[in-house]
């Protein structure tokens, strides 16, 4: 039903970019691709693609900027890009990573989308470098069937193009597909191409002009539990009595095929791996080393089924959730931990404070569609300001925890479409002076103390009328 | 504390305290201990699980409390429930008693207010064990009033511990009785106090108290009638005094007007049958008011008895006549079943089979009395004693209400929670007064040594240890030996209490805990993990079948309209599940249709061994179904008049749809093959199952 639109749209994509590499006003056309190799990987649900572009200046200006394109249906579902070159010769080499920013063209052919990769050293006329390109997408897997029982597999499509999209012109192109297994159940022939054990490769293709376009599809099986994240808030409180509170709220769905029918758990229990193979059963978090007093529940209680794993450079959480998530199935949990303060707060030269914390998820093999980060300042904090190596949407929040007065200031950061390569880490820097910790024990100690004055004021004083 | 040598009290003496000051500082501490130890033995729960609501009625509590946290008083008084007794629903403000909400909200409020940020299910959590504390305190006050303050003290560390009260009041177990039992106590406490003093702000006090209760727990028909009663006693046995009825009146026009605030109760003080002694009673004092003038204003005895022969006819007759008529014309309703199966134990069971088949209905045991009261059970008679040897208005109370409570509490299990307080009060007086006699008698020999020191019951443990080494008459022997005795059976109490609450009272029933092979702690959270799966996985509007007993747990965990729950206030309707799940499974999916139901949920303990799930219900089910639809007949389902469950059942109940759903894999009856049902979810140990209705085949 859906198959034969598809295919019409990729007709006229390829009709529209021809076109437009026909009468693309061409600024950029100085620059060429002398070979491009690209590997797709698609053993889990995040597609990682690997792109090896040998870029060479056939211009005469020297230009230090690259630019990428994607097609609009796979620009939405890119989590991340990063670009990185290599220096030094031979054994001596070292990855240098390249600034990369998502660039608007006016002219954009069939509303492809852009990225610029700006290099270190500007390329001149004549010379060549190779740049290594990584992107994940995400929600890129569309099971095929749409809806599965328990006993089958999971079965899904992948699209993209055979020939890499670019607005220069490519020399000579590869591309190696690699799936989880070795069941495809079918795939686009774009010759020469062919199949062996896990790999699909398509190619050498030689000289193709800008914005080539040759749409393919494979259908194979891939019975890795879609782990989606459909809203994360991750609440980082610091109290500077020396501990760190962290908790995050997970929504949590098996984005793969819808489960259909009966689930069976004689046959769940009996025959795990021929029957829900696509389920999801546990789930890995990996937390900061000394983490402590962690607890995962959800709206009606403790979740008993959990493990945690500690050593002194990571901390290992495998947690299962209340039942075994099939398709389409959701739950919802909550992980708390404390950590101690001084791994994670530090002092700047100028009498600042700043925590230094990681940003996305620490489960595994897991995408965020929506990630917000509250970093929660102690009562009586100033200035606070946010320093993540991506942009984020930022705002501040006030909020009021046990004892407190005024509120505290809370950093909000919103970011979308996450996958774990966003771990890194980021900073709020904010100023507090000490003198503010001790008003809640003071508060406290005054209120016993009015208490006791109130008792012994009561034994003493004789209130009635009559005398 | 009190057993300081002389140099002690010397030093003692250098603090400027007085034996008053010394006295009331011991009274002060002990009462702050039995406070904090009546917390914390009830979180033996939250310790060894978390903090968690158990049992079924509290997960509606916990639901409404939410609701009325979320919405505001206002909206919660006006609540119409569409997710319970579908279609039906259920108007929630007017049919619940809401004490127990308002007061955790009113905490939780609080706690907001003082920059507290706790959850509320926490505040619902504690709730119970904090009015426990509470309750203590009354009970030392009510002690005092009756006896003196160190029965109060005792009674103050019974009721602390007494596993009779504590089995409704451990953490987690969020429930009207809970703070009803607090309210009962103080109504009580108070009413004896305005009758003591016959001042009308103690009166007033207790018009509030009975309002508390009335708004907490139905059981405030006990108060209703046990005070008139009470009344009576006194009247008839010529105690009536201006004090009495000061107190009856005030408290009785008030507390009446006050409970008709509450939507559910209503005008039920006017109109139900239940509430008439209370109105009797009162238009009696009047008469005694009435007559009391006139004696007075009449000097000629003959002429007053004459005048009283004919007032008291006419008073009964008039009041017989208005009953009659009132009964006659629909004005006052007869008393409900609950009621008449109160007074006669056997009522239920041919009657209401919904109630009989609440194991908390049941008749109570013996080992169930000696269970929950331990030595209580023997001290009772001997305060009966005491309180009878010292005759007061307020030991006519006390005796009067530990008679009464002893008599529902043998009639139903779960009223063993009303008795509790009143056993503790005067067990406390045997234990207080025995004690106390026998150290009057160690002292009376020795007043050389002794000097004059009056502290209370908690004191007097000392002076048999400093005279030890006297020259001993035989007397004083066995006054030590019985006190050793006393304490030796109060501290087995105290065992016995502290084990009780562990080993009995703490589980909260929804997870369920075993020892594994290896001694290892197996828990199994099968009905949560059920309950989350239909909360995240099933369609927002779906609607769930299953027994009553489910159906709050459903709502407030899964989130899922239900047809049937514990709030079994229309029997037709559980009549009818009961006879779906007994049903062949052609007949049941007829109903199951007409009730428009999704899923169906049954409990099944095959596999873990888990002994009360469905099947044992099932007989209930067949006997309510019956109840209503006479097509269910009981013999159907059993076999040479025994119930069994494996290959020997009996036809029917192979083929009914419960043992469908609850047998699905286990002896008896193997493949079964459903037509009309597919399983939808198994927990992991098999404990609840979950199945979908198939819709209806197309018709082309």
């Amino acid at each position: 039903m859906e198959a034969p639109i598809r295919a019409r749209e990729a007709l006229g994509f390829i009709l529209f970019s021809l076109l437009f590499s026909i009468c693309r006003s061409s600024s950029l056309n100085h620059l060429l691709i002398s070979n491009a190799e690209r590997r797709i990987d698609l053993s889990s649900h995040i597609v990682k693609v690997y792109l090896t572009l040998k870029v060479e200046n056939a211009g005469s200006t020297p230009t230090s900027e690259v630019l990428l394109s994607f097609p609009p249906t796979q620009a939405d579902h890119l989590a991340t890009v990063e670009a990185l070159v290599t220096k030094g010769k031979r054994k001596k080499t070292t990855l240098v990573r390249l600034d990369v920013k998502a660039t608007e063209l006016p002219d954009a052919p069939n509303d492809a989308k852009y990225f610029t990769i700006y290099l270190a050293n500007p390329l001149k006329s004549g010379e060549s470098t190779t740049i290594e390109v990584l992107y994940l997408l995400t929600h890129s897997q569309e099971p095929f069937p749409a809806e599965i029982a328990q006993s089958e597999s999971q079965l899904v499509y992948y699209r993209d193009s055979a020939l890499i999209l670019s607005p220069y012109h490519i020399k000579q192109q590869t591309t190696f597909i690699k799936t989880p297994s070795t069941k495809v159940e079918s795939f686009t022939r774009v010759e020469p191409s062919n199949r062996a054990g896990t790999e699909i490769k398509y190619g050498p293709y030689e000289d193709h002009p800008p914005y080539s376009f040759s749409p393919i599809l494979i259908h194979f099986e891939n019975n890795s539990p879609f782990a989606v994240v459909e809203e994360l808030v991750r609440e980082v409180e610091i109290s500077h009595w020396g501990n760190l509170q962290v908790t995050e709220q997970y929504t949590l769905v098996h984005a793969g095929a819808r489960h259909k029918g009966v689930f069976s758990r004689v046959d769940y229990q009996s025959r795990p791996t021929l029957n829900g193979a696509s389920s999801l059963r546990y789930l890995l978090a990996r937390l900061p080393p000394r983490v402590h007093s962690v607890y995962y529940r959800d709206e009606i209680g403790n979740i008993s089924s959990s493990h945690l794993r500690t050593d002194s450079r990571k901390s290992e959480l495998e947690i299962e959730p209340r039942y075994p998530l099939f398709g389409g199935w959701k739950a919802t949990f909550v992980i708390g931990y404390g950590l101690p303060l001084q791994d994670f707060l530090f002092e700047t030269s100028d009498d600042r404070r700043y925590l230094n914390f990681t940003f996305g998820c620490p489960l595994l093999e897991t995408v965020v569609d929506k990630l917000t980060v509250k970093v929660v300042l102690p009562e009586g904090s100033k200035d606070p300001s946010a320093v993540v190596p991506f942009p984020v949407e930022q705002h501040l929040e006030t909020k009021y925890s046990y004892l407190d007065v005024v509120g505290r200031t809370v950093v909000v950061m919103e970011k979308k479409n996450l996958v774990p390569a966003h771990n890194s880490h980021f900073q709020v820097y904010y100023t507090f002076k000490p003198i503010f910790m001790l008003a809640e024990p003071l508060m406290l100690a005054s209120a016993f103390f009015l208490f006791f004055v109130a008792c012994v004021a009561y034994l003493h004083i004789d209130l009635s009328i009559r005398k | 504390m009190a057993t300081m040598p002389a140099s002690a009290s010397d030093l003692l003496k250098s603090f400027k305290l007085k034996t008053k000051q010394q006295e009331l500082l011991i009274r002060v501490s002990i009462l702050c201990l039995v406070y904090i130890l009546a917390f914390i033995t009830r979180l033996f729960s939250v310790l060894r699980y978390e903090s968690m609501i158990h049992e079924f009625d509290p997960y509606f509590n916990y639901r409404t409390t939410l609701y009325l946290t979320e919405n505001g008083f206002y909206d919660f008084w006006n609540w119409f429930d569409y997710e319970s007794w579908y279609p039906l629903g259920r108007i929630v403000g007017g049919t619940l008693y809401p004490g127990l909400m308002v007061t955790a909200v009113l905490i939780y409020r609080i706690l907001r207010f003082l920059r507290f940020a706790v959850h509320i299910r926490e505040v619902c959590v504690l709730t119970a064990p904090f009015f426990a504390s509470n309750t203590t305190l009354v009970a030392y006050f009510f002690g005092k009033e009756i006896w003196d303050s160190g029965a109060g003290l005792v009674a103050a560390i019974l009721i602390a511990v007494c596993p009779g009260y504590i089995s409704r009041s451990v953490a987690g177990s969020y429930d009207n009785e809970g703070v009803a039992i607090f309210a009962l106590l103080f109504t009580f406490y108070v009413f004896v106090k305005a009758v003591n003093t016959g001042s009308l702000a103690w009166s007033l006090a207790s018009a509030f108290g009975y309002f508390y209760m009335v708004s907490a727990w139905g059981g405030y028909v006990f108060i209703i009638n046990l005070i008139p009663l009470y009344v009576l006693v006194l009247l008839i046995t010529g105690r009536y005094s201006m004090r009495l009825y000061v107190a009856y009146n005030c408290m009785y026009i008030l507390g009446m007007l006050l409970a008709m605030q509450i939507r559910f109760v209503g005008f039920q003080h006017v109109q139900s049958g239940e509430h008439m002694a209370a109105m009797g009673v009162f238009f009696l004092m009047q008469v005694f008011y009435f007559l009391d003038w006139v004696k007075h204003m009449l000097s000629d005895t003959k002429l007053f008895q004459a005048f009283l022969r004919i007032t008291v006819t006419s008073a009964v007759a008039v009041g017989g006549i208005a009953l009659g008529l009132g009964m006659v014309s629909g004005y006052i309703s007869p008393w409900t079943g609950r009621f008449y199966s109160l007074l006669d134990p056997t009522y239920a069971k041919d009657h209401i089979p919904i109630i009989a088949s609440v194991s908390e209905h049941q008749p109570t045991a013996w080992s169930s009395f000696m269970f929950d009261f331990h030595i209580l059970l023997f001290l009772f008679p001997a305060g009966l004693y005491f309180c009878f040897k010292r005759l007061s208005d307020a030991t006519i109370f006390i005796v009067m209400y530990g008679l009464t409570s002893m008599y529902f509490a043998g009639v139903m299990v779960r009223l063993i929670l009303v008795a509790t307080p009143a056993v503790c009060l005067i067990s406390a007086i045997a234990v207080s007064a025995t004690v106390k006699n026998l150290t009057v008698l160690l002292r009376s020999k020795n007043k050389v040594v002794q000097t004059g020191s009056t502290k209370g019951s908690g004191g007097s443990k000392s002076s048999s240890k400093a005279l030890l080494d006297q020259s001993q008459p035989f007397q004083k022997n066995g006054a030590i030996a019985l006190l050793f005795g006393a304490f030796y059976l109060l501290s087995r109490y105290a065992t016995h209490c502290t084990w009780v609450t562990s080993e009995a009272y703490s589980s909260p029933s929804i997870v369920l805990a075993a020892r594994g092979a290896h001694g290892n702690r197996v828990i199994f959270d099968d009905y949560r993990e059920a309950y989350f799966w239909l909360r995240q996985n099933t369609p927002q509007d779906a609607k769930v079948m299953s027994w009553w007993d489910y159906g709050y747990q459903i709502t407030a965990m899964g989130n899922r309209t239900v047809i049937v729950d514990n709030n079994t206030w229309n029997n037709t309707h559980i009549a009818t599940v009961g006879r779906a799940m007994s049903s062949y499974e052609d007949e049941a999916i007829e109903i199951i249709r007409s009730l428009d139901v999704d899923y169906v949920l049954v409990v099944f303990g095959g596999v873990t061994g888990y002994s009360s799930d469905d099947i044992n219900k099932f007989l209930w089910m067949v006997r309510i179904g019956g109840g209503v639809f006479p097509v269910i007949k009981e013999p159907d389902y059993l076999v040479n008049g025994e119930y069994r469950v494996d290959k020997g059942a009996a036809p029917k109940m192979l083929n009914c749809l419960i043992y469908d759903r609850a047998r699905g894999v286990e002896i008896g009856n193997k493949d079964v093959k459903l037509e009309h049902l597919e399983e939808a979810f198994t927990t992991s140990n098999w404990i609840v199952r979950i199945y979908r209705v198939k819709p209806p085949n197309n018709r082309w």
